[in-house]
């Protein structure tokens, strides 16, 4: 699914809980990180629940992998990782996710105070993109 | 009369939407949101009384200096201390404990001695003892609560020895909601020497404190969860004590003789507040104080336990509920988790609901790990909190449950 398609998605949602629901969907269907990633070494700080996050390298792009013991959460990161994954590093670096999330009207969880963990995964995917 | 209708209306803030649903603030425990006396008089004093304190001998300058004083006295009427000598204006509770391990803590503390903490602390309660310990290396010993979230009594008189120098304390959890012996705690510190440090962030707010019937030596509190504004906390201190005690910070205010070769310090609690203080904080803290005290702390303590009673009822009617602190000592704090359901994704749902809780580790994580916990949610209640507002929590709490 492209983000494009991501966000026609959402536009078709009129109530939050179905947003929130197919955003739990979302963290359903992302593969669940490998259980040896699962250490203090692949965990994004400052967050109120524990996210994973660890970067790979395929030919000249980058992916990731994440994944987090909440619901609602995993499913961000799954949106996150929709938006980043198989890009090169300086398209990560100069990707405006921003924008995105207003689209997906989701800005909210990109504010510091929500300590949610996705502020701080963001910064972790631009600083593994060097 | 404690009227709890009559008291919301006194928070512009709880008449306000929240996603377009009733403003369910049940973060009192975090902050409290402040009554209209304290925003207007704090509005007033910038709009006409404002000037440094302590300063100018012109009009303005007197007269925001004794409302500043005033605010000290209210601190003292507050808590019972027995001269407003003893009351040291901090930006916070934080700051206060800090304020304590470094002047006292760095005099008095020796390599020999033990410093006594609970399970329950707060970080602020903490770290800096850990930080203390680490610089001086005395022994830092930490007693228990129980399963249950009670004060473990015996562990702390077995913890408490002849080396112990220092009882550092809650007077309430932030987290369990346990109100803890203090009495009796004060007394066994005190038989074998020891000086108590009570944090009393919590317990300012949701009980009557007299620190001449405790016989605390120091205790400290912070201005926003008292329902008066951020940058403002108290510490209060024995004046014999504060008195043999350094300067914390130094600068304008706390001196009493300057020259280029040496300074002599100004008397507590001058000495301890160095250069201009939060002065509309302080004095916006001494509305506030007024205004508890107006309704009166024993009403706001009959009027929390009895939500704490049906919120604890009403929250076990949920099914895969499991309760943190059901100590029978204990108000005005609602911990819990539900089974299947991340705390964080639960406040999620909550927030879409229009209530606030806060999930995390509340800044107490070894005592939510104690309890077998990486994240609890938390409901804490403040004196403008009505049945209405727990009935609302249950039914937000099961909505959440068909999400998952």
């Amino acid at each position: 699914m492209s983000i494009d398609e991501l966000i026609e998605n959402f536009e078709f949602f009129d109530s939050w809980e179905d947003k929130y629901r197919y955003i739990i969907e979302l963290g359903e269907k992302l593969p669940p990180l490998a259980e040896k990633y699962k250490t203090e070494d692949w965990l994004v700080k400052g967050c109120q629940s524990q996210v994973w996050l660890v970067p790979h390298k395929e030919g000249d792009d980058m992916y990731f992998e994440g994944d987090s013991d909440a619901m609602i959460v995993k499913g961000l990161i799954a949106i996150v990782l929709q938006i980043y994954n198989h890009k090169r590093p300086q398209d990560i670096k100069s990707l405006s996710i921003d924008e995105i999330f207003n689209k997906l009207g989701l800005k909210e969880h990109l504010s510091p105070s929500r300590r949610n963990g996705l502020e701080a995964m963001i910064n972790k995917i631009k600083f593994y993109a060097g | 009369m404690f009227d709890v209708m009559k008291i919301r209306q006194e928070f512009p803030i709880l008449a306000q939407k929240i996603n377009g649903k009733p403003n369910t603030f049940l973060d009192s425990g975090a902050s409290a949101q402040k009554p209209k006396c304290v925003i207007d008089k704090m509005t007033q004093m910038y709009l006409h009384e404002y000037s440094n304190v302590h300063r100018g001998s012109y009009f303005l300058s007197e007269e925001i200096t004794s409302a500043y004083e005033e605010a000290r006295r209210d601190v003292q009427k507050f808590i019972n201390a027995g001269s407003d000598s003893e009351i040291v204006f901090t930006r916070n509770a934080t700051e206060a404990i800090n304020l304590v391990a470094a002047s006292y803590g760095r005099k008095y503390l020796t390599s020999a001695d033990e410093v006594l903490i609970s399970e329950a602390e707060h970080h602020a309660n903490l770290v800096p003892w850990q930080v203390l310990r680490d610089e001086i290396g005395f022994k830092l010993n930490i007693c228990r609560v129980n399963d249950d979230g009670s004060f473990d009594f015996s562990d702390f008189k077995n913890k408490l020895s002849p080396k112990t120098k220092l009882v550092a304390i809650t007077g309430m959890s932030n987290v369990l909601g346990t109100v803890f012996p203090l009495a009796e705690i004060i007394a066994e510190a005190h038989n074998i020497g020891a000086k108590v440090l009570v944090d009393a962030c919590q317990l300012a707010v949701h009980r009557k404190i007299d620190v001449q019937v405790l016989d605390c030596d120091f205790l400290a509190f912070s201005g926003h969860k008292t329902y008066g504004p951020t940058g403002i906390g108290v510490l209060y201190g024995k004046y014999d004590l504060l008195d043999s005690m350094p300067p914390y910070q130094c600068g304008g205010d706390m001196v009493d003789k300057v020259t280029y070769e040496h300074t002599t310090f100004d008397v507590p609690p001058a000495r301890f507040e160095a250069g201009t203080p939060a002065i509309v904080e302080a004095i916006g803290l001494g509305e506030a104080l007024r205004f508890l005290q107006n309704i009166g702390m024993d009403n706001i303590a009959a009027h929390e336990d009895e939500l704490t009673s049906y919120g604890m009822e009403k929250l076990s009617s949920i099914s895969g509920l499991r309760h943190i602190g059901q100590a029978k000592e204990k108000s005005g704090i609602l911990s819990f988790v539900i089974d299947g359901i991340h705390p964080q994704d639960l406040a999620f749902i909550l927030d879409k609901e229009g209530v606030a809780v806060r999930v995390g580790h509340h800044c107490a994580a070894p005592l939510v790990h104690r309890m077998g916990y990486e994240s609890v949610a938390r409901a804490s209640l403040g004196v403008y909190n009505t049945k209405e507002d727990i009935d609302i929590l249950c039914q937000a709490i099961n909505k959440a449950k068909t999400f998952f």
